[in-house]
Parts: structure tokens; C-alpha cells; sequence
């Protein structure tokens, strides 16, 4: 498994929010905002793999795509190997955007119909490198064999693939440049389930590789468990919990992550109906007009007073395992015995 | 559709360059460098019989209208005024009109303006309407302005606003542009600003819906600035409607050039034109029906071709189509 201790950061986020404008009336005046991303903090170490879970619309995608500065982020700074990128003006940001990739969830809509395989995988070498036409087809044909493409499929269009191979297409554009950092917004959602397993194991490979580092941006505990060394659960536009991978699947800490956990299939039909699942009530509040205090605070089981009115902050409560949640507040009498039932770590 | 005709050319895989995964194929099967795909592009438009067809006749039009001069040498502007209102003969194949010019040498005279002011009436509309719909629907800060001036200029009664104009300017750019030069200035002009909109209106919305597709986010991630992103992702994408208000561009502009020449507000009342062969024949259609029926089979056939030409090769420019 990754090791923290000794590795670098690679990337550093810190109190980042995405609020989209909400307008309306006759002047379209801003009237609110989508908090889609509201104040989440989190580093990267160089070489591993962070996941992001959290359910439909809580900003997963939205947080990957501001940390690459596909958005311009309202507030906050990202970090990138030492370079601040939330605010870089274009020319500085184009010039770091060949560290920092991303691969998309649709394979069918990521790729350009009207260009041919390696138009779309030369394309980030053109833009950056200053290659003839002949060695940008050499690197093609590297990266085609990397990902495992047929190099004859060069001069052919997306249309003529496979959802799997398009995604493959995709990757290959992705390292095209050498990035070090790779944001993977659910890569493997529009595939099939066989097709999952072949593109990560691809991802993990050229992992190894390359020593790329992932955020892994998916809805599917089960393969976020398979491939991240730590894993950060967000709700509704906030992180909820972040820990390493076997520490946060064996003893989840925040109620939401002991929510979402047990509501993971189980293969075996008998141990599947013998679940004690926690089953949430109620719908997920709308980021515009998110509940006082606690994000949570309207569906969590485990609700108390205090959650109603003091948003909890992040706090680290046992070594690399943070989480926001008032249960783990060190001068609120419940916490004893909530905090000591998990014990081991 | 390729064959293997380019293979030879081909440097065969280097053995050791591949990776274990995709090795055994490649050994046996050598591949095909990405060829220029405007190949791929007349490999599909020829399958296309009607473009085929609009194309060979187009060519047949221009090679009559422009070459046709050097081998039927007779001056348009020739009175031979005993030989008046002849119908068709060895010395006039078409025939000759009132003043006795003969007909297949206004015809060929007459399509060289025709053709030209639709071709290039055609290239300033879409010109203008790609430029504008390209920048209303990708800057999202100028789109209120340049669509209400696409409003605006949808709005105006477009055969009064020539009169106008025509009026106005046409005695300058004589002056400047000398006779027929300043008129076809003027037509070509009035012609392209006017029929620009459906253009731009059809282009933004399209790239308002391409504009949020991923892969234009894609480029955006590996840096692509604004002009290329324009240029490599939007415009090759929003090619089909572009295609065809070219085509239907050529065929509006020569028929509004008739309609102008046809009303006497054209190029000079001796200088021809299919359109103004077309309405000076109309006086003598009884008497010598030929004479409208040439310019007429003339227009309706150039627009006819133009229009398959375009057909074809809005097909042939997807490459979902292609190759099926």
C-alpha cells in the first residue's frame, strides 16, 4: 500500500469553492449561487491515488475539473507541485498544463467526431511541443501501443470504436504530454462492467509505470476500495471524511460514510438480505440554499443539537483520518462513547 | 475505400519499439500512416451520383462561360440588326434578340457575371455569417449584441433596402469601379449583407450545443487558446449547415441578381447577365419563347447543380456517413 510519511505533495488544495451565479429577474441580476463546491481542502501525494465518492450531485466532478482550472474557482487556491494555479493568468497556466490531465466520464463526448485517432491523440503535442510531423507520429504510435490500441486505428474516427476503446483513445490523449498528475472524472461509469476492469487496470498500470498520480473521481465504492490509496467523501459540496483507504472501508468514521458504505451490494444473497444497512431519509438539500450548520445535519441518523447550528470543521481525530463531524468533537460529552466503539486502526 | 496501394511506403514497425500488449498483430500486419483525409473526403463524395453529376455539369458551365468566349468569338455587344429576332440557325445556334446580338455569346457573357456575383455574394454571407454566428454563440459577452443586430437586419424589407442603396451609391462606385465594375461591386455587397443571418443564426446555435460538449472541455484542459479551439473543434463540427447555406447562398444570390437586373436596377441595361437576358426576353416571349427559356434552363440548372455539389459534399465532410 502507499506510504504517506516520506512522499511529496503534489498537489494542495485549500478552502476551495466553485459557487455558480444563480440569476434571475428581468436584469438578471445575481440573486444566489449553487455552491456546487463550498470551502473542501485536500492534498495529493506524489504517486498515489486519491478517490473522491460521493453521491450524484455533490460536486465530485465539479472539484475535479476546478482543480485543473476548467472553472474559474470563486476562492481558494490549488497548488500544483509548488505552482499556484487557481488564479494564474492563461499564458502561465497554458505553459502548466501539460503536468495536469484529465480523462473524462463519456468517452463518446470527449472525443472530437470530426477528428481522426491521432489527430485527437496529437493534439496536446502540437499545442505543446514543437515535434515534426513525423516523430509526432512516432509518439502516437507509442501511445497507442501504451494504451493498447491497434496502430492501424491512427487514421480512424470515434465513431468506429468501442465505448472501451474510445476511453483508451481518451487516455491515450491524456499522456500524450507526460502529466504528473491525472484527474480521472469517472472514467469507467459509461463502460461495461468487463470493460471497467480492463481501463483500470490500465489506469493502474500505466500508474506503475509512469508514476502518474491519480484523483480518482468515481460513485463506485468498490472500485474507488480497488484502486485508491486514500479515498475523500464529500457531501454536498463539502468533505465529509478523508482517511486511507483500508482504515476508511473497515471503521468509516462520519455517519454519511458508515451510510454510503453500507449501502454497497453485497455479493452473496444471504449476507445481502441480512444487511443491517443505514438507510438515509430524505432527499440531499440543494446546494443553493444548503441547511445552517452542518451540510448533513438534515438526514444524518445521528443528529444533535449542536449539528444544527455550528458547521463542524475538518479535524484530524486519529493519524491521517479527518473527518467533520461533531461526534469527534474532543469537549462534547457524546464523543466518548461514539469515538470509542471504533477503536483499532 | 484505401486499399493497401500506400502501404509500401510505409516504414514496417520497428521490432522492439512495442510494448508486450499489442506486439503480435503488428508483426504480420503493417499499418497505414494517417493519410490526408480530404482523401477519405472525395472517396465518399464520388459515391455521391448526384453531386457527381452537379459537379461535372457545374464544370461544364464554367468551361462555357469562361472558355466558351475563345471558341464562339462573336462580340456580345455585335448589332447585326438584319439578322434581328432570328431563331436558332448554323451562324446563331441560340438565336438572336431585337437588335440582332447573338444569343450564345450574351449567354456566355452573361453567365461569366452571373456565376461570379453568386460565388462571391456566396463567400461574403457565409464569410460574414460564420464570423458572426462563430462569435455570438463561443463569446458568450457579444452574443446579445451580434444576435440583435442579426434581428435588426432580419427585420429590413430586403428588396426596398436594395432600391435604396443601389440609388444611393451606385454613382460613386461607378466613378471609382468604373460602369460594370462599381455595379458589380455594389451587387455583390448589398447581396452578401443581406443574406447573411440565417448563416449566423444556424451557426450559433450550433456552436452554443457543441460548445458544452466534452471534448471542447478536453482541449480547454490541455491549453488550446480561443482561435484554435474555433478553428480545429468548432468549425469542422458545425460544417454541415455551413455547407448548405453555401449552396442555397449561391443559388439566393444569382437569383437576387436576376431579380435586381430583372426589375432594371442591375449592371447597365446593355451589359448581360442571365437575369437581365432573362427580363428583356419576357417582352418577346410570345414571338420568340427560345429566348426565355436559355437563361432560364441556365440559372435553374447552375442552382440545381450547385445544390447537389453541396449535398455530396456535406456527406462526404462527416465522417459518419463516410464510409457507409
Amino acid at each position: 500500500m502507499f506510504d504517506i510519511r516520506g512522499a511529496k505533495k503534489l498537489v494542495e488544495v485549500k478552502d476551495l469553492k466553485m459557487h455558480f451565479p444563480i440569476r434571475s429577474g428581468l436584469l438578471q441580476r445575481v440573486t444566489g449561487a449553487v455552491k456546487a463546491v463550498d470551502g473542501i481542502s485536500f492534498d495529493i501525494y506524489e504517486g498515489e491515488t486519491l478517490g473522491l465518492v460521493g453521491e450524484s450531485g455533490c460536486g465530485k466532478s465539479t472539484c475535479g475539473r476546478a482543480v485543473l482550472r476548467l472553472y474559474e474557482p470563486t476562492s481558494g487556491s490549488i497548488i500544483l507541485d509548488g505552482k499556484e494555479i487557481a488564479h494564474a493568468p492563461f499564458d502561465k497556466l497554458r505553459s502548466l498544463r501539460p503536468m495536469m490531465q484529465m480523462v473524462f466520464q463519456d468517452p463518446q463526448a470527449s472525443l472530437n467526431p470530426r477528428m481522426t485517432v491521432a489527430g485527437i491523440i496529437g493534439e496536446p503535442l502540437s499545442e505543446h511541443s514543437k515535434m515534426t510531423g513525423k516523430e509526432r507520429l512516432e509518439r502516437i504510435y507509442e501511445l497507442m501501443d501504451a494504451v493498447g490500441l491497434n496502430r492501424d486505428f491512427a487514421n480512424r474516427y470515434p465513431h468506429e470504436f468501442s465505448g472501451g476503446q474510445r476511453q483508451r483513445i481518451g487516455i491515450a490523449r491524456a499522456l500524450a504530454l507526460n502529466p504528473k498528475f491525472i484527474v480521472c472524472d469517472e472514467p469507467i461509469a459509461a463502460l461495461d462492467v468487463s470493460i471497467q476492469a480492463q481501463v483500470v487496470n490500465l489506469l493502474e498500470e500505466l500508474q506503475d509505470r509512469l508514476g502518474l498520480t491519480y484523483l480518482f473521481i468515481s460513485h463506485d465504492l468498490s472500485m474507488v476500495r480497488h484502486i485508491a490509496d486514500r479515498v475523500v467523501v464529500m457531501y454536498l459540496g463539502k468533505v465529509a471524511e478523508i482517511g486511507p483507504r483500508d482504515g476508511l472501508y473497515e471503521d468509516p468514521l462520519h455517519p454519511y460514510t458508515q451510510a454510503l458504505l453500507s449501502a454497497v451490494p453485497e455479493p452473496d444473497p444471504v449476507s445481502h438480505d441480512n444487511a443491517n444497512r443505514t438507510i438515509l431519509e430524505g432527499d440531499v438539500p440543494s446546494p443553493a440554499n444548503p441547511p445552517k450548520g452542518c451540510n448533513f445535519s438534515t438526514r444524518c441518523p445521528r443528529v444533535m443539537d449542536i449539528c444544527r447550528q455550528i458547521d463542524p470543521e475538518v479535524r484530524e481525530v486519529k493519524p491521517g483520518r479527518f473527518v467533520a463531524c461533531h461526534l469527534y468533537n474532543e469537549t462534547t460529552p457524546e464523543t466518548a462513547d461514539n469515538a470509542a466503539e471504533p477503536a483499532e486502526a | 475505400m484505401t486499399d493497401n496501394a500506400d502501404r509500401p511506403n510505409q516504414p514496417l514497425h520497428g521490432a522492439g519499439a512495442t510494448p508486450a500488449g499489442a506486439a503480435p498483430v503488428m508483426e504480420f500486419e503493417s499499418y497505414r500512416a494517417p493519410r490526408n483525409q480530404w482523401w477519405d473526403v472525395w472517396d465518399q463524395f464520388k459515391t455521391h451520383k448526384g453531386a457527381l453529376f452537379g459537379l461535372g455539369f457545374f464544370i461544364f458551365t464554367l468551361l462555357f462561360v469562361f472558355v466558351g468566349p475563345l471558341i464562339w468569338t462573336l462580340d456580345s455587344q455585335f448589332i447585326d440588326i438584319r439578322a434581328r429576332n432570328a431563331g436558332p440557325s448554323w451562324a446563331h445556334p441560340m438565336g438572336t434578340d431585337q437588335l440582332g446580338r447573338d444569343t450564345l455569346a450574351r449567354m456566355m457573357a452573361g453567365g461569366q457575371t452571373s456565376i461570379a456575383v453568386g460565388l462571391t455574394a456566396m463567400l461574403l454571407a457565409l464569410f460574414l455569417g460564420t464570423l458572426i454566428g462563430v462569435m455570438a454563440g463561443y463569446f458568450r459577452r457579444i452574443d446579445g449584441l451580434l444576435m440583435r443586430m442579426t434581428d435588426l437586419f432580419l427585420a429590413l424589407p430586403l428588396l426596398p433596402l436594395l432600391l435604396v442603396i443601389i440609388m444611393l451609391y451606385r454613382d460613386n462606385l461607378r466613378a471609382a469601379f468604373g460602369p460594370e465594375g462599381g455595379i458589380f461591386v455594389l451587387i455583390v455587397v448589398v447581396i452578401g449583407a443581406t443574406s447573411w443571418m440565417q448563416t449566423a443564426r444556424v451557426v450559433r446555435g450550433d456552436v452554443l450545443a457543441i460548445k458544452e460538449r466534452e471534448f471542447v472541455l478536453a482541449a480547454r484542459s490541455i491549453g488550446t487558446p480561443s482561435h484554435r479551439m474555433i478553428t480545429r473543434h468548432l468549425l469542422p463540427n458545425v460544417m454541415s449547415p455551413i455547407m448548405v447555406s453555401a449552396t442555397l447562398g449561391i443559388a439566393n444570390a444569382i437569383i437576387t441578381e436576376s431579380a435586381l437586373s430583372f426589375l432594371g436596377l442591375g449592371f447597365p441595361s446593355d451589359f448581360p447577365t442571365w437575369g437581365r437576358l432573362l427580363f428583356d426576353a419576357t417582352d418577346w416571349l410570345t414571338q420568340n419563347p427560345e429566348r426565355v427559356i436559355w437563361p432560364g434552363l441556365a440559372i435553374s440548372l447552375t442552382v440545381l447543380s450547385v445544390n447537389y455539389i453541396g449535398d455530396g459534399l456535406r456527406d462526404a465532410l462527416d465522417p459518419r456517413i463516410r464510409g457507409r
